[in-house]
């Protein structure tokens, strides 16, 4: 008889906060301007939808290895994520914080199909916002990293976020890019791309991908405590931003672009990396993953 | 004057000669199938177009939905599912004219609007069974358009693991001297294993692509509520556990899923590995892995395959019914019987009941039918076998004389479905599309006096336990919740039933409500089933998120 | 988006006023509680804003079968709501009474 595998608790399953206490040390998350403060989005309300007393983000602060951080979770069940006003500055004001208190880090718990689309340009404006705090952060000596691993991924202007971070850590369960899948195949039709072709999906976007094209620096298990080593492993790797790490950057995109650019699907383009059988990738756990893709994957600088 | 007792063999060699010419032996190339329909059909013909639970004869389908009007017109069509566009297509072209089928699914719609419209017919909706044994009586088919996997040059077919109809149609025509033409994916030299032999075989054609298979019983973990892990736990600790039911079979849907996914988890902790669930008649369900993993299940006799799970069954022949060849040999008639003459319990999801505990999933503007349910969701009156649970079951049942056994029916609903629509009402909808539709008869899934139980998050009421048809109804209003059916009911009422046991909340089974939450599922994702199977399992692409 | 309040009598105290709780998402089909102090002695106080419509007779059925269960007076519970069905919400009421009361949080 086989031995039932051990069912661990899962990352993406667990809602904001949960995250978030699992990711921090023990009893250390203190939540700024929790729900009871009652900072709703006014749009919402104004076309009669419902709204969440948190707007779908939970931020505050807490340790991690002993070390004071601030830390940011979206809570992907409330709308996708989506990025509103309130939404956005509570994740900017965090932000600013940082520079203020100069934490260890800020780890933003990423869950979120971008922009929400009901407050327009509130919304495009308070992403843009973000960006620019996460930039000034990291530029006054903050590492921010990116954490994906919500069942919604990271999409639209976030996932541009996540790519401003010093680092990111993604589960293969969880998906990083601009358009979603749902977004080509309503604008572009089915013919272009069909969204319900869910392998299809996660080898353009999935954790996997994203990890081989060097995306996300690490790819991890849908695991808290997965979640919990990465960020402890990579609040101490920060990344310089200057202008020859923006260059050194620039080069690896070109370059990477230049030698996969023309590939139609995941496979061909972990073929064109090196990876010697890339059909079976999908299927393989991490470990053995890690193994087949071995020096083909490539690492942003 | 001597009577002729030979018309139909006759005939059937008139029709071969007809077809002559287009014919290699048995091989008829795929361009040349609807000439060859033309040639071998005639108005009115009664004809069975294989459309089973999964697998479909669908390059015969859209072969007949070709050949012309003028010749080939007015047929009876018998069939058990009618699944596909074409399969209508042949009403609105007036090919078909009459239709007895068991079950519509995605045509449901569009089917109510031809018999609106009266350009289709309907004979009868049946369940399963009964319409295979109409195929022996008076349902026989004339000529069968059926799906196999691969023939051999004689004729032979493989049907792989989707035997499903295949053998009940071909014995039911080819013995009355009628024609049977298969559609194949591939022909080979030498085939795996045969299921049906090439003298029951007239006509073989290559579909240009492989025939339709839908995995119609994968269930998402992922999409498995903590209501429905409630109820999974009320059925196993105040059913499986109160009347050990060691034989089985499981409905589809997420309901019964949980179930599944809690045998592992709750119900080992229970100590029942061993005492409940250990032969079924079922699919291949991929949700029952972990169970058939950590040694609940022991053996699963299956009415069709599902896809991905054939190097998984494969790899267990001890646990369900294989060839030579190590696939599944599926058998949808054969499985039905075991379904309701030797399980002890059959549980399965609704939507709507009523007070006397009729149960039905039709509504207004579809025509659905409900397949095998009803075979198993019913006492097997002709069962004359013991076991415990069936001995205990007849014995709450009571009232005669003469001792006698029970299956035990289970309906499992939500008390408000989706959209706050009460699942418990005064009337079932059935009524009106009965009304609408001309039926003789509204359309029942289950009728009350086969459940035995009503699972709702609400808790369990035994029906068994009630004597009269007001203590039936209060039975069934105490576990109705909120919905306005359930707020009619008498405090007193339900307070008596539940000393009696005839009702017994979450509490009352020993059931801690904040312990209902997803982490008891012994697989979350598609993924975990994926572990679970040790790699065997290989969903297909849509069930994936890797 | 429709309004109800509503004023539960609960026979047993809430306990100590702890830090405030939110449990659930609203999404459809699904809420959010918001547990506080509040409600006064030997009440409990319910604020339910619902996308559902039509259904304050269920609700008021719903949450006064809770507070009769359960140790819920002092306490002040507000729902944001997208259509949850009353299986659900009870479960969520529960799970959220339960978190807000966990010693040690």
């Amino acid at each position: 008889m086989t031995a039932p595998p051990a069912v661990p608790r899962s990352f993406r399953e667990a809602s904001a906060r949960r995250r978030l206490l699992d990711l921090l040390d023990p009893g250390s998350f203190r939540e700024l301007l929790g729900p009871a403060a009652r900072e709703s989005s006014p749009h919402l309300a104004a076309l009669d939808l419902p709204v969440s007393f948190d707007d779908g983000v939970v931020v505050g602060a807490g340790r991690l290895g002993g070390e004071p951080v601030l830390a940011a979770g979206q809570e992907g069940r409330f709308l996708g994520g989506a990025v509103g006003e309130v939404h956005g500055a509570k994740l900017t004001g965090l932000l600013q914080r940082a520079l203020r208190e100069r934490p260890r880090a800020v780890l933003l718990l990423l869950d979120t199909g971008g922009v929400r689309l009901q407050e327009a340009n509130a919304g495009i404006e308070a992403v843009s916002e973000v960006m620019r705090a996460v930039l000034s952060a990291r530029g006054a000596g903050v590492p921010v990293l990116a954490l994906v691993g919500g069942a919604w991924g990271c999409f639209g202007g976030m996932g541009i976020v996540a790519r401003c971070c010093d680092a990111v850590v993604m589960s293969e369960e969880a998906r990083l890019g601009l358009s979603g899948p749902d977004v080509i195949e309503a604008s572009r039709g089915v013919e272009e791309l069909d969204a319900s072709d869910r392998a299809m999906v996660w080898r353009t976007w999935g954790g996997k991908h994203r990890a081989l094209l060097g995306e996300a620096d690490e790819l991890v298990e849908d695991d808290p405590a997965a979640f919990r080593r990465a960020a402890l492993e990579w609040v101490r790797r920060p990344r310089p931003l200057s202008l020859p790490a923006l260059e050194r950057e620039q080069a690896f995109l070109a370059r990477r672009l230049e030698e996969l650019g023309g590939c139609a699907d995941g496979p061909d383009a972990w073929r064109a990396a090196g990876v010697a059988e890339p059909d079976r990738l999908p299927l393989l756990d991490l470990p053995a993953w890690s193994a087949a893709v071995g020096g083909a994957r490539r690492r942003r600088p | 004057m001597t009577r002729d007792w030979s018309r139909a063999r006759r005939d059937r060699a008139e029709r071969l000669e007809r077809a002559r010419g287009l014919a290699d032996g048995k091989w008829v190339e795929a361009e040349r199938a609807p000439a060859l329909l033309e040639a071998l059909l005639r108005p009115g013909d009664r004809v069975c177009l294989e459309g089973d639970n999964q697998k479909q004869a669908d390059f015969l389908a859209r072969s007949l939905a070709r050949v012309d009007p003028a010749r080939v017109h007015d047929l009876h069509l018998v069939q058990s599912v009618v699944a596909l566009p074409e399969h209508l297509e042949l009403f609105e072209r007036g090919v078909g004219r009459r239709l007895d089928f068991s079950f519509s699914g995605p045509q449901a719609v569009r089917l109510a609007q031809l018999a609106g419209s009266g350009r289709l017919e309907i004979g009868a909706i049946h369940t399963y069974v009964e319409l295979y044994a109409r195929y022996f009586v008076d349902l026989t088919p004339r000529v069968a358009l059926v799906a196999a996997q691969a023939a051999d040059a004689e004729g032979n077919l493989y049907t792989g693991p989707n035997t499903e109809d295949t053998p009940a149609i071909v014995e039911a025509t080819a013995f009355k001297d009628g024609l049977v033409v298969a559609q194949v994916n591939e022909r080979v030299e030498r085939l795996p294993r045969v299921d049906v032999p090439a003298g029951w075989v007239d006509y073989l054609v290559r579909a240009p692509a492989p025939s339709t298979i839908e995995p119609l019983f994968t269930r998402d973990p992922a999409l498995i509520g903590e209501v429905q892990v409630l109820m999974a736990m009320m059925v196993i600790r105040g059913i499986y556990a109160e009347y050990g039911v060691q034989r089985l079979n499981h409905g589809i849907g997420f309901d019964t899923a949980a179930i599944e996914l809690l045998l592992p988890t709750y119900g080992e902790e229970l100590g029942l590995r061993g005492k409940v669930c250990r032969h079924w008649a079922l699919n291949p369900h991929p949700t029952l892995i972990p169970a058939v993993e950590s040694g609940f299940v022991e053996s699963v006799h299956s009415f069709g395959s599902e896809l991905g799970m054939e190097a998984y069954v494969a790899a267990r022949p001890d646990v369900f019914f294989t060839g030579r060849d190590g696939s599944l040999r599926s058998n949808r008639a054969f499985s039905q019987l075991a379904g309701h003459y030797a399980c002890d319990l059959f549980i399965g999801s609704t939507l709507q009941m009523d007070l006397e505990g009729n149960s039905s999933t039709a509504t207004r503007s579809r025509v659905t039918g409900f397949g095998g349910a009803p075979n198993m969701g019913c006492d097997a009156r002709g069962r004359r076998h013991a076991s415990p649970a069936w001995v205990r079951a007849g014995r709450e049942g009571g009232g005669a004389v003469m001792p006698r056994g029970r299956k035990l029916v289970v309906q499992l609903l939500e008390t408000w479905r989706e959209h706050m629509e009460p699942a418990f009402v005064e009337r079932l909808d059935a009524w009106e599309l009965a009304g609408a539709m001309r039926m003789e008869l509204p359309p029942v899934m289950i009728y009350g006096d086969d459940v035995t139980h009503v699972v709702t998050e609400e808790g369990v009421a035994n029906l068994l336990l009630c004597r009269t048809p007001e203590e039936r109804a209060e039975a069934i209003r105490g576990v109705a919740g909120y919905t306005p059916v359930g707020r009619g009911r008498s405090r007193a009422a339900v307070e008596a039933l539940r000393d009696r046991g005839a009702i017994r909340r979450p509490e009352d089974l020993g059931i801690d409500v904040r312990r209902a939450t997803r982490d008891l599922l012994a697989a979350r994702s598609v993924k975990e089933l994926v572990r679970w199977s040790g790699g065997l399992y290989q969903p297909p692409a849509r069930f994936r998120s890797w | 988006m429709e309004h109800l309040a509503f004023e539960m009598d609960s026979r047993e105290e809430g306990g100590p006023a702890r830090p405030p709780v939110l449990v659930g998402a609203v999404g459809s089909g699904n809420l959010e509680v918001l547990v506080e102090p509040g409600g006064g002695a030997g009440r409990c106080r319910v604020e339910v804003h619902t996308s559902a419509p039509g259904f304050a007779a269920v609700w008021e059925a719903v949450l006064r079968d809770f507070a009769g269960r359960h140790p819920v007076a002092g306490l002040s519970l507000a729902v944001n709501d997208g259509g949850a069905t009353p299986a659900v919400v009870t479960l969520r009421l529960g799970q959220a009474l339960e978190e807000y009361r966990r010693p040690g949080r």
